[in-house]
């Protein structure tokens, strides 16, 4: 009998060379006599163990990390494949402390399986949620989906709902489901696991969503950074078609829908909904003005649902358990669980699924354990480049968009970065700036030229160069950035900018001492 | 001198149903759909803006027209914002002020400082802007990234492009693809280093059709007409209409004094709506040119150098010439020939002249060799001898079938209009020999062309309408209310013999029979279908037939008598639907009544107080033919150029060779004066005072722009020569001829120049009923009451395909020039076109030895020319093509005496030819060549040519 043995094969983990411990195992198995069957999960999200590899003994599975190719032999010598003891040995996957105490309600499925396996999706509970779905009338759908407050995961926290429930009543002859699975925040990669490691979970959730409001196309829009999601993807979509769950009679109820991915061109601006439908009907990606909403004229000018990956891979686990599954965890208008990625200068990044409500230092330290450098925290950026610094006096915030926003942050797509108190905020600010400036669009005035004077303008600020004056100048350049751009990435801008001088202005004093 | 001021509404203009709304506490009620932008503009109050104007869709990039909106967030841009019910909009506020001046900064941290020299100085959306926010400084300063230094591209011999002071709020890229929908221009980069690009190349390599849209749209310098550049800024400006194609742009005349600085289309122009072409808007250059003569020449012989002389000598050399003619060779031994490129005025007056004053009705004009079939055919059917619909009708049009057009080269303005409406989903079927651009361009693409072979236009048609009765398509309802049933049974039964099947006639047309069944149903189950066409239809010996043909599908699907259907013959010069309604045939009074009708006669006699004849007079090529016989001595030419334009060449400037008195009016010494004894210098359209009339029968005004530079407008050396020959004709002004036109002709009742001022245009009838005019025509009735089926046998050509010459030459126009040149040819359109070449398949060029530049013959039985190669898989095998704009070339050479049966149109579409590789031009070249030369030299005044000038003469060879 073989030994199943799983290697996660997401971009993550092969990353840090999980590609040779796979191809390491698979060699020395046969060598020592032992029928090893590799497979290819993907990472559960915690990375500083990753490549963590996973074991089927008779008592469940066994995990060991991180692993490089140079342990494989003391791993079959210590006998992993029974779940011998080692000491890279984690203990029972699910027991880990870092996995063990997060409600993965949309995760759950993620390092589990093998990723575009019907059998394992199906086994995992898959498809559960599209069954329901097809029980139900689309009002009734779209009700259970307001019900259970879930919100665009993209960032805008706009419910999910209402968005879904405007395209259904939108008449029309075509309509369309757009993924927006361009993640470009730095620092976020939820959407690139859902993809590497749980397709069908968003296949289905695409599936649910044309069912309710009357379209029979999705297309994937995927950010061409991440290559294996593109092509997991595309396997999923064709095991799905194959399978029937795809194509004119979805899961035989007579009724069709058929899914297609795109592949982005390297343009951050195009995770902005306008500009990536822009980019999916082929042209520039530029911002369209709203109204009219992506929701009554988007694709090709037909009623559209854009939403972010976890927004529609989170609805079949929602409809399989119930509005009240999700709506019981949370707090205030933030119900059911987020999904924040840790990364930046942390010693445990990874991802972690928790009710909202808990505070971003329960988060960061109790998850992340504090930076990777040991030193103390000094900031945080939340909600990826355009995201607010906050001080490390602020982490008692609770992960609820409302308590950020009035602190005027953004949870944006639940992206933390940390960094220790080597960071110089003054840096960080024209980051922002010089990131705007690179991967503004170039439509609108504020964010094509302001974007490019503000970095000449801090510069001169850190130079030193009529200083108060000029301060003045960038707190009026971000007002007309805040106010006068056409998206967001104008108008987010000034965040990190007016987060960093509101609470680090020392650090734009550069008068010699 | 005042300006013709236009407002910017900022966003375009909307249909809906009333929304009442406050800007700054002023009730406003605007269509739901429009902009709180257009609504401020429309309640009196400016708001500044760079990246809208009311021409393109929102596009809301500028983020200067921000406002404030009670009880809701922000700042939202009033251009890309809709209004509401009850909304309450401020559009100034300590807030607003600072966001504007903020952005302001920023454009001009970006922008050179160069306000004073600049050639938009006084004319810059920019500057106005600036000023209207109040921008005081600059706290950027100019040190920082800038696009300053970036190279102007001077390429387009009429504007340039200077990036350095591109604001990129996209409004060209946007006027290219909105408005004329050729999608040449794009945003290159993103974020700051975004601009304006043809694609990676200049502008004339690029697909630029130089149209001026972008130029029109620019709200700075960046695109600027070369001639601002020059000259500077206009005093006044002054409306009138173009004098190219027969789409009929309105212009504003910007001038300075005398002198035009720039041809602007004018927004409210019914027939452009604000859009113009590369000929219209820019290509006027040749009203000023070296070669235009301005003083009246006489000559005994043609052989003799001209003489010039004072109009008074002239007129009275002519007038004596032409009596001494008649009391010699008889009263019908003398005749005329109006002119399309004049105005109605001028045209009434020539045929007046001829019919009262010479006495004959030996009058024809230009029509004859294009349009004659269009009269003929749709007053057969309907009952009226012009298109039926206005051109706003394609807006509602679903199907839209063209047929024998080019509208991109040779209707641009219209095209675009086309394009437009294809671009929103209209099916098209294009039925041409040519695979012409309209077949597949950026976003359009033809669901059926019809590639027929040259001549088979009828059996095609025929096949179609097979189709359409055969399949139970008849609009059965529509036959049984309007039309002759007994005509149309007689026609029905006609139309259904298999004979006329798609199957059968596909080996004569070389179309595949699927092809036709599909095009016939696009055609027969849209909503609304329309029948575009031109001279590839009534250019045949069949052309009469053919447009019966169209008419007949149309009454048979019951696409009339509303918007968006129709039969509409595109009309190729500016007023040949004028020149026709005015009488300007040999048979007809203006308004299309026969001279042989007493009644409509006598009111004639009466009016003119002459006896006029009943009988109808020469056409001209019976002119021509009667003057080789010898009975025809004498012509009286009005701004046409036979001698080019015509078919057969040698055997038309035979016709004028033997007459006794050729009397040519023009701008220029053109071919036809080479025969003349007498020569007017004539007035280009900006000396004229009248109207014209375009092929949506809309009159419009064309008004004078500068004096006539030869002292004389047209009309008046046509009365002088009148007065002269003893008919007193007097008129003190062009609107007096009008009134005249109005008081005879029961369709232009209405018509005058107090009601053309007032409403800007009119389309004919104008009377009692319809007081503004008649956008759709046969709206209940038929003119005629009940619509009329023809029978239309197809009768092939005689004009066939042999062993000697075995390919079929068509020929046509291109974009940037116009027929014979004689305009274009003097302007800097030459950067496009310098000279005619022949489109051949790369089979047949593969069969000859041919390739790409090749000097090549083209002979048929009539005659031979050669002419420049370009191989190409527009054609199909065994067709070629060439346009006839460079008198050199003499394409006319070779085409043949072959017409319509009915109105003698020429079968300009269809000459069998051979086409060889050759190393010399042909002797017609080489004699037309010297005489050409000789005519030069001999023109008494210094005004030779220059070598330039003989080489485009001679096409380039």
């Amino acid at each position: 009998m073989s030994i199943r043995i799983y290697v996660p094969g997401d971009s993550a983990a092969r990353s840090v060379g999980a590609d040779e411990v796979a191809l390491a195992i698979r060699t020395q198995g046969p060598l020592r006599g032992i029928e090893v069957d590799v497979r290819r999960n993907s990472s559960r999200g915690l990375f500083w163990l990753e490549p963590m590899v996973e074991v089927v003994t008779e008592h469940g599975r066994m995990a060991y990390g991180p692993i490089d190719v140079a342990d494989v032999s003391s791993l079959f010598e210590a006998g992993f494949i029974h779940g011998g003891d080692h000491h890279l040995r984690l203990g029972p996957p699910e027991e880990i402390d870092f996995l063990h105490s997060q409600q993965r309600f949309t995760m759950g499925r993620v390092g589990v399986v093998e990723p575009a396996s019907l059998e394992d999706y199906i086994a995992n509970g898959g498809y559960a949620g599209l069954q329901k779905a097809l029980t139900m009338t689309p009002v009734a759908i779209v009700d259970e989906v307001t019900k259970s407050g879930l919100r665009g995961r993209g960032g805008a926290g706009f419910p999910t709902g209402i968005k879904w429930r405007t395209v259904m009543d939108a008449p029309a002859d075509q309509k369309y489901i757009v993924c927006n699975a361009d993640e470009g925040d730095s620092g976020t990669y939820a959407d690139r696991m859902v993809m590497e490691g749980d397709p069908l979970m968003l296949i289905e959730g695409m599936t649910i969503a044309g069912l309710t409001v009357g379209a029979t196309m999705g297309y994937i829009y995927i950010r061409s950074e991440y290559p294996d999601a593109f092509e997991m993807m595309n396997r999923a979509i064709a095991v799905a078609r194959d399978a029937g769950y795809l194509g004119a009679n979805v899961a035989g109820s007579g009724r069709s829908f058929d899914l297609d991915t795109r592949l982005g061109a390297g343009a951050y601006i195009c995770g902005e909904e306008t500009a990536l439908l822009e980019s999916l009907e082929g042209k520039r990606g530029v911002i369209r003005f709203r109204p009219p909403l992506p929701a009554i004229k988007g694709l090709f000018g037909r009623p559209t649902v854009v939403n972010n990956v976890l927004s529609l891979a989170t609805v079949p686990a929602i409809l399989a358990k119930g509005a009240e599954s999700y709506s019981s965890l949370g707090v205030g208008r933030s119900r059911g669980t987020a999904i924040i990625q840790l990364a930046g200068n942390i010693k445990r990044g990874g991802l972690v699924e928790v009710p909202y409500g808990l505070s971003l230092r329960d988060v960061i330290e109790g998850y992340g354990g504090g930076t990777a450098t040991g030193r103390p925290i000094r900031a945080v950026q939340l909600g990826g480049p355009l995201g607010a610094y906050f001080p490390a006096d602020l982490l008692d915030t609770p992960i609820d968009y409302e308590a950020i926003a009035a602190l005027k942050g953004l949870l944006g797509h639940g992206g933390i970065v940390v960094f220790d108190d080597t960071v110089d905020m003054a840096n960080q600010a024209r980051f922002a700036l010089e990131f705007c400036a690179a991967e503004s669009c170039g439509k609108c005035t504020p964010c094509r030229i302001g974007s490019t004077r503000g970095v000449e303008v801090i510069d001169r600020i850190m130079a030193n160069e009529n200083r108060a004056a000029n301060l003045i100048v960038l707190d009026d350049l971000c007002e007309v950035l805040l106010d006068a751009s056409l998206c967001g990435l104008g108008g987010l801008t000034p965040f990190p900018v007016l987060s960093a001088l509101r609470h680090f202005p020392g650090d734009f004093d550069r008068t010699p001492a | 001198m005042a300006f013709v001021i236009e407002t910017d509404f900022g966003t375009p203009q909307q249909t809906g149903l009333p929304v009442a709304l406050f800007v700054d506490g002023t009730p406003v009620t605007v269509p739901a759909g429009t902009s709180v932008m257009r609504a401020a503009v429309e309640s009196g109050v400016k708001v500044p803006k760079l990246c809208a104007t009311d021409s393109l869709d929102p596009f809301g990039s500028c983020r200067m027209c921000l406002v404030e909106i009670e009880g809701r967030r922000g700042t939202p841009a009033s251009c890309t914002t809709p209004v509401e019910p009850g909304m309450k909009v401020t559009t100034n506020s300590p807030k607003l002020a600072k966001l504007r001046r903020g952005v302001m900064e920023l454009y001009i941290s970006d922008h050179p400082l160069d306000c004073l020299t600049c050639a938009a100085n006084g004319d810059c959306e920019l500057q106005d802007v600036a000023g209207q926010v109040g921008l005081r400084e600059v706290r950027y300063g100019y040190a920082g990234e800038n696009h300053l230094s970036e190279q102007k591209d001077i390429s387009n011999p009429y504007f340039s492009f200077d990036p350095a002071k591109c604001i990129v709020c996209s409004r060209c890229v946007r006027a290219c693809d909105e408005i004329q929908g050729t999608l040449a221009l794009t945003v290159k980069g993103r974020g700051f280093a975004s601009k304006i690009s043809p694609g990676d190349m200049l502008f004339m390599d690029s697909e630029c059709v130089s149209c001026g849209a972008c130029v029109q749209a620019c709200p700075t310098a960046t695109l600027t007409e070369k001639s601002v550049i020059e000259k500077g800024q206009p005093d006044h400006s002054v409306l009138t209409t173009c004098a190219y194609c027969g789409v009929g742009c309105t212009f504003k005349a910007e001038m300075q004094g005398n002198e035009v600085v720039r041809m602007v289309p004018y927004k409210d122009g019914k027939a452009n709506e604000g859009h113009s072409c590369v000929k219209g808007r820019f290509a006027w250059g040749y009203t000023t040119h070296k070669d235009r003569i301005y003083s009246p020449m006489i000559r005994k012989n043609i052989s003799d150098p001209w003489t010039e002389v004072s109009w008074e000598e002239a007129i009275s050399y002519a007038a004596g010439e032409l009596k001494r003619i008649q009391e010699r060779y008889g009263p019908d031994s003398i005749g005329g020939i109006t002119s399309s490129r004049c105005t109605n005025e001028e045209t009434y007056l020539v045929q007046k002249l001829v019919r009262a004053g010479f006495g004959n009705n030996n009058v024809d004009t230009c029509a004859r060799v294009c349009h004659s079939p269009t009269g003929y055919g749709l007053k057969t059917t309907f009952g009226t001898s012009a298109g039926t619909q206005d051109f706003e009708s394609v807006e509602e049009t679903d199907v839209i079938v063209v047929i024998g057009a080019n509208p991109t080269d040779a209707h641009p303005v219209f095209a675009s209009r086309m394009k437009r409406r294809l671009r929103e989903g209209a099916g098209l079927v294009v039925i041409d020999p040519r695979k012409i651009d309209l077949v597949k361009s950026p976003h359009i693409e033809a669901n059926y062309h019809l590639p027929l072979r040259p001549g088979t236009n009828v059996a095609v048609i025929n096949a179609i309408a097979h189709v359409i009765v055969t399949e139970g398509l008849v609009d059965e309802a529509f036959v049984a209310a309007r039309c002759d049933t007994r005509a149309f049974d007689r026609w029905r039964e006609f139309i259904a013999e298999e004979r006329h099947s798609p199957e059968v006639v596909e080996t004569l047309t070389g179309v595949p029979a699927e092809s036709i069944r599909g095009a016939a149903r696009l055609y027969a189950t849209a909503r609304n279908a329309a029948i575009y066409y031109g001279l590839g239809v009534t250019e045949h010996s069949q052309g009469s037939t053919m447009v019966m043909g169209m008419a007949n599908l149309a009454m048979a699907t019951g696409n009339l008598g509303r918007k968006g259907v129709g039969v509409n013959p595109l009309r190729g010069q500016n007023n040949v639907q004028g020149a026709c309604d005015m009488g300007s045939f040999p048979h007809e009074f203006s308004g299309y009544r026969h001279v042989s009708d007493d009644s409509v006669r006598s009111m004639f006699e009466e009016a003119w107080t002459v006896t006029l004849k009943g009988e109808p007079g020469l056409r001209i090529p019976n002119m021509l033919d009667a003057a080789v016989d010898g009975t025809f001595k004498a012509i009286y030419i009005q701004g046409e150029d036979i001698a080019q334009s015509d078919p057969n060449t040698r055997h038309v400037t035979a016709g004028l060779a033997a007459m006794e008195c050729v009397i040519v009016q023009d701008l220029f010494l053109n071919e036809t004066a080479s025969y003349a004894h007498v020569f007017f210098p004539g007035t280009s359209f900006l000396e004229k005072d009248g109207t014209f009339t375009n092929a949506e029968r809309r009159i419009g005004r064309v008004r004078q722009v500068m004096p006539p530079k030869s002292g004389l407008g047209d009309w008046e050396v046509t009365m002088a020569l009148s007065n002269a020959m003893g008919y007193p004709m007097n008129y003190s002004h062009p609107s007096e001829i009008m009134a005249e036109i109005a008081r005879l002709t029961p369709t232009f009742t209405g018509v005058s120049y107090e009601a053309l001022d007032r409403l800007g245009s009119l389309q004919w009838p104008v009377n009692a009923t319809a007081p503004e005019g008649t956008p759709i025509m046969h709206v209940d009735a038929f003119a005629r009451g009940k619509g009329n089926f023809m029978i239309t046998e197809f009768v092939p050509t005689d004009e066939k395909t042999t062993d000697r010459f075995p390919l079929l030459l068509t020929t046509g126009r291109i974009l940037s020039q116009y027929n014979v040149g004689a305009q274009t040819r003097r302007t800097e359109n030459v950067a496009w076109h310098s000279e005619d070449l022949l489109e051949i398949h790369p089979w047949d060029a593969e069969n000859r030895g041919i390739s790409d530049g090749d000097l090549v013959e083209v002979a048929s039985r009539a005659g031979s020319t050669t002419l420049n190669a370009v191989v190409s898989e527009r054609m199909q095998p065994g067709v070629v093509y060439t346009t006839f704009h460079f008198p050199g070339t003499g394409a006319n050479v070779v085409t043949t005496e072959f017409a319509d049966w009915a109105t003698e149109c020429p079968e300009f579409k269809v000459t069998a030819v051979q086409v060889r590789k050759t190393s010399r031009r042909s002797e017609w070249q080489d004699a037309y060549h010297e005489l050409r030369s000789e005519t030069t030299k001999r023109r008494k005044k210094d005004r030779e040519l220059d070598g330039a000038g003989i080489a485009a003469l001679v096409g380039g060879v």
